[in-house]
């Protein structure tokens, strides 16, 4: 029936013979460990521009398409409103911390104004997908849809918090122990650290007793009702766990931009979101992050690429709406599921080195 | 009706007294008090039959939306794209001819090619995924809302209303009472009345169509069961191409009205995707009557919201929506 259900079966047989159950699948992956060296290193190899606008920035979108991914990979719920979850949580980091709007912002420190802000993020998250879970399959898709639209309008007309369409500036980033933490090689490693941390979660989540639960309701609800499991507080707890990880990337970008604005929660960027987590592959944490390198380059390069092409540099839209169009017509799994098909049909051994190409 | 009066008679009561208020709210003079307490009479008149004729407008986006829907179970994430699709269309026929009718003939057949092709070439081949069907349609809303940009710029575009319906008529709508003692009537644009009873027309024979035609029965049939409608011998991919083609180019024509009243500009596609979600949210998937109440609670939300709560506006039409999905999942008409 779901995009994801078509690529899983025929994924699955391939990971799950040499994958064992209980050990985290990247310790015998060579790939991964030297993918994780290079991450470690990386302030070495790249200068400012590159660490920041596009590795960290990947890695935040990768973390928020991560959210989407677990929903649609693992819970079979296409959520539309992972961006809108971590734009809410920036905005809170900008109302509860200190900003260049001293009468809209409170001006918490900041290790009071993010936890307030992931709470109050998860807490919203956890309300959208309370609502969305009472109809099934494809309204899910419209119903965070419109709460991604709303919340978007909403920020424009409200001028009492959330500052209207110029949105709040100059947001106060953390010093402390005497570092700056958003200067770029500190700030690079926090980001790498949360990825890290989410990327983790979620591979530990997909194995643990719930996620595997969570599977199930996603094959089969009526089977797992009949078994016991409560298939709704299921699902809740799931868009729980995603809102939170959402909520984190949203802090990660306000720090990163130190602005928030109805922009970064347009219904454009909400989609964005399902291009990246689509094209890189919801059946597996890193497609998200593949997903997000690709764009983050594409949306960085495209231009000059196009110019040198001798086309107009404005179609960078254009060329996303045509790649994930491509990529929906004839390749379900993404660009992991390209890449597996090409090594089996190379005839190597197994498709091994796709379980941790981002992350060690 | 009788029947939900004798199911819910407490629900039945609330809704007779909010119906007898407003209709006394829209006839009576007002008393001073109610003046000050939530402003002038015409500021409240203006917005209610804003609200209701936006309602039109919606109803004519989201009908063709619940109907693709529910024939084909396809989410058409593109459909605001065909709005603005027809509404530029209808911008340019306009400006060339300058008629106004012949631009709604035009924005129709256009966008209703449109969506035979792409019901022909792209959705036939993907029959019965409907996520992938979504997913291609969110696709297609992208690279056409930059093909339109790329064709049309960022501009704002206003369809120029014909000459015979200009300017406002006076309704027998006392808005309130001079000093001298003599009444002053409500005047209101002509245009946004044509339009209103244009697309209740529309709704009208829509549901004539669906409901005393032969064609009508087929796509009636074919919500309930596609399956045994296809075993039973109708040409069912035939039926699909006129149902998207004639959904199409209702959003097609939607368009036109959308820009002669309101203007044209990239992310007015968007802002009628969501209108069409949420009144088909609220008003049940695939139900033509649910699209026309839900549109009209939506219209009235939104311009009653815009008058009395600026800020806060779209948070009424959000709760609305929360308050169905919570009360009543499956929308307030849908049969199942």
């Amino acid at each position: 029936m779901s995009l994801a259900h078509d690529a899983r079966v025929a994924v699955r047989p391939a990971t799950m013979a040499q994958r064992p159950a209980r050990t985290w699948p990247e310790v015998n992956n060579p790939a991964a460990w030297i993918v994780a060296a290079i991450l470690v290193i990386m302030p070495l190899i790249a200068n400012g521009f590159f660490l920041i606008e596009i590795f960290a920035t990947t890695l935040i979108l990768g973390v928020i398409a991560l959210s989407l991914m677990f929903l649609a990979g693992y819970g079979g719920m296409v959520s539309l409103m992972q961006l809108t979850i971590a734009g809410f949580s920036a905005y809170m980091v900008a109302v509860f911390g200190v900003s260049g709007n001293p009468n809209i912002s409170l001006g918490w420190p900041w290790w009071l104004a993010v936890p307030m802000a992931l709470a109050l993020a998860t807490a919203f998250g956890t309300l959208g997908g309370a609502l969305a879970v009472r109809t099934e399959g494809i309204y899910t898709i419209m119903i965070t849809l419109a709460i991604g639209a709303a919340f978007y309008y909403f920020t424009n007309q409200n001028w009492a918090i959330f500052n209207g369409h110029t949105g709040i500036n100059t947001v106060a980033t953390p010093h402390f122990w005497g570092v700056n933490w958003r200067a770029d090689i500190p700030f690079y490693y926090i980001v790498l650290a949360v990825a890290a941390l989410c990327y983790f979660a979620v591979e530990y989540l997909s194995r643990a007793p719930f996620g595997l639960a969570l599977q199930g309701v996603r094959d089969n609800p009526r089977r797992m009702a009949a078994l016991g499991f409560n298939v709704n507080a299921h699902r809740i707890a799931a868009y729980a766990f995603a809102s939170f990880v959402a909520a984190l990337a949203g802090v990660l970008q306000v720090w990163n931009y130190r602005q928030i604005s109805p922009g970064s929660v347009s219904v454009g960027a909400c989609i964005d979101v399902l291009i990246i987590a689509v094209v890189g592959g919801i059946t597996r944490p890193i497609g998200p992050f593949i997903g997000a390198l690709i764009f983050v380059l594409l949306r960085t390069f495209a231009l000059d690429f196009l110019v040198r092409l001798g086309l107009d540099g404005n179609r960078f839209r254009l060329l996303i709406g045509l790649g994930f169009l491509a990529i929906v017509f004839w390749s379900s799994d993404g660009v992991i599921g390209l890449w597996q098909r090409w090594r089996q049909r190379q005839g190597s051994n197994a498709p091994s080195s796709s379980g941790g190409r981002r992350h060690g | 009706m009788s029947r939900f009066v004798e199911r819910h008679p407490a629900w039945a009561l609330i809704a007779i007294i909010a119906i007898a208020i407003v209709l006394w709210m829209i006839f009576a003079i007002w008393p001073p008090g109610l003046e000050e307490a939530i402003g002038r009479k015409r500021v409240f008149l203006n917005a209610l039959f804003n609200g209701i004729t936006l309602g039109g407008l919606y109803f004519l986006v989201a009908s063709g939306f619940t109907l693709i829907f529910g024939l084909m179970r396809n989410v058409n994430l593109a459909h605001g794209s065909l709005y603005l699709f027809g509404g530029y269309v209808g911008y340019a026929i306009s400006a060339s001819t300058g008629s106004w009718i012949l631009s709604f003939i035009v924005a129709f057949i256009l966008t209703a090619l449109v969506g035979v092709l792409l019901q022909v070439i792209v959705f036939r081949r993907m029959e019965g995924q409907d996520l992938r069907q979504t997913m291609v349609t969110i696709g297609l809303s992208i690279v056409f809302a930059d093909l339109m940009l790329w064709a049309c710029g960022g501009d704002f575009y206003q369809i120029q209303t014909p000459g015979w319906l200009i300017g406002p008529i006076e309704l027998p709508l006392i808005t309130a009472i001079k000093s001298s003692g003599e009444p002053v009537y409500l005047r209101y644009p002509l245009v946004r009345l044509v339009i209103f009873v244009a697309s209740v027309v529309i709704g009208v024979a829509m549901w004539l169509a669906l409901n005393r035609t032969r064609i009508g029965m087929i796509v009636r049939a074919g919500v309930d069961d596609r399956d045994i409608l296809a075993a039973t011998g109708v040409r069912i991919q035939l039926v699909f191409v006129a149902v998207f083609a004639f959904g199409a180019g209702l959003a097609g024509i939607a368009g036109v009205v959308g820009g002669t009243f309101q203007s044209l500009s990239p992310g007015e596609d968007i802002r009628f995707l969501l209108a069409s979600l949420v009144v088909v949210i609220v008003g049940g998937m695939g139900s033509i009557p649910g699209a026309a109440l839900g549109a009209l609670i939506i219209g009235l939300a939104e311009q009653l919201g815009s008058v009395y709560i600026p800020t806060y506006a779209i948070v009424v039409t959000f709760l609305i929506m929360v308050l169905v999905l919570a009360i009543r999942p499956q929308g307030l008409l849908a049969r199942r």
